[in-house]
């Protein structure tokens, strides 16, 4: 069963799917570049950042905050419901999610959007592990363990 | 400068994408990821919808050069190796747990909620320890 808060409707997932995919085509033809989120996020953190390269990371990260806003104003739909994990378990995930991405190199966009993209084998690899370790990790914590997540 | 519009219009873009698709609500993606109880497959309809446009736009582009680059910046890495795999599970791992991958849990930070803070913060702490730990 589908309960009616989780659904969102087909055309916007389909439209929202085109519009990542040309987001990242756009990156890739104009610039040569893979648009991977924690690559580049993870770059502006590293110990020695070099100026020049660090604006355009700036503007496609400050980009993606200010387009997810404009297109719940401009459609007029609400903002989601935030994350219904306790304060432990946020900082657990996100602790996983940044060292694990670091560690394999690349996200859902750089590894699934891009890489696959480009037939690398690797990336296919990673969106294949990511994807079976996300479906395993949910149902080991919400149905074996009984957490609210 | 050119490059600095494409990489803003690119995220603004991105941002709307993920806005739409579904994928910045943590609630539809771990109803995405659990295949066992209330599965709704839409997300995979995401992933679909942007590999058609990557897909032949990435083969077209990549035999050629960049509109306003010298060359393409592609990972120098070809092998399968143990971090990648072990890597790749560590964040599914905490994709699963809270349903925010890199991508939205940026996007989300616009919607000003402390959870989002949070896993952000966190998400760039883990990021650290892995620099540290390997230079």
């Amino acid at each position: 069963m589908i309960s009616a808060l989780q659904s969102v409707p087909f055309e916007s997932v389909l439209a929202g799917g085109l519009l990542i995919g040309f987001a990242a085509l756009l990156l890739f033809a104009f610039n040569g570049r893979i648009a991977g989120v924690c690559g580049i996020t993870f770059s502006l953190i590293k110990h020695h950042p070099t100026l020049p390269s660090m604006t355009w990371r700036w503007l496609f990260l400050g980009g993606l905050v200010a387009g997810t806003l404009l297109y719940h104003f401009l459609t007029n739909t609400p903002f989601p419901e935030p994350p219904n994990n306790s304060l432990p378990l946020l900082i657990g995930g996100g602790l996983l999610v940044g060292y694990g991405t670091s560690m394999g190199s690349g996200c859902t966009s750089g590894h699934g959007v891009c890489g696959i993209a480009r037939f690398s084998t690797r990336s296919i690899t990673a969106t294949a592990c990511f994807m079976a370790a996300g479906i395993v990790s949910l149902f080991v914590f919400k149905h074996l363990f009984g957490w609210s997540i | 400068m050119n490059q600095k519009i494409i990489a803003l219009l690119a995220g603004l873009l991105f941002g709307a994408g993920l806005a739409a698709s579904g994928m910045n609500d943590s609630n539809v993606v771990q109803g995405f990821l659990d295949v066992s109880g209330d599965w709704n497959p839409s997300l995979m309809f995401v992933m679909a919808a942007a590999l058609m446009v990557t897909i032949p736009g990435f083969q077209y582009f990549l035999r050629r050069k960049p509109i306003f680059a010298q060359g393409f910046q592609l990972p120098s890495l070809k092998s399968i190796d143990r971090q990648l795999v072990i890597g790749a599970i560590i964040f599914g791992a905490g994709w699963g747990l809270v349903g925010l991958c890199p991508g939205p849990a940026i996007a989300a930070l616009g919607y000003l909620n402390w959870e989002g803070v949070v896993f952000v913060l966190a998400m760039l702490a883990g990021a650290k320890l892995r620099q540290v730990q390997t230079t």
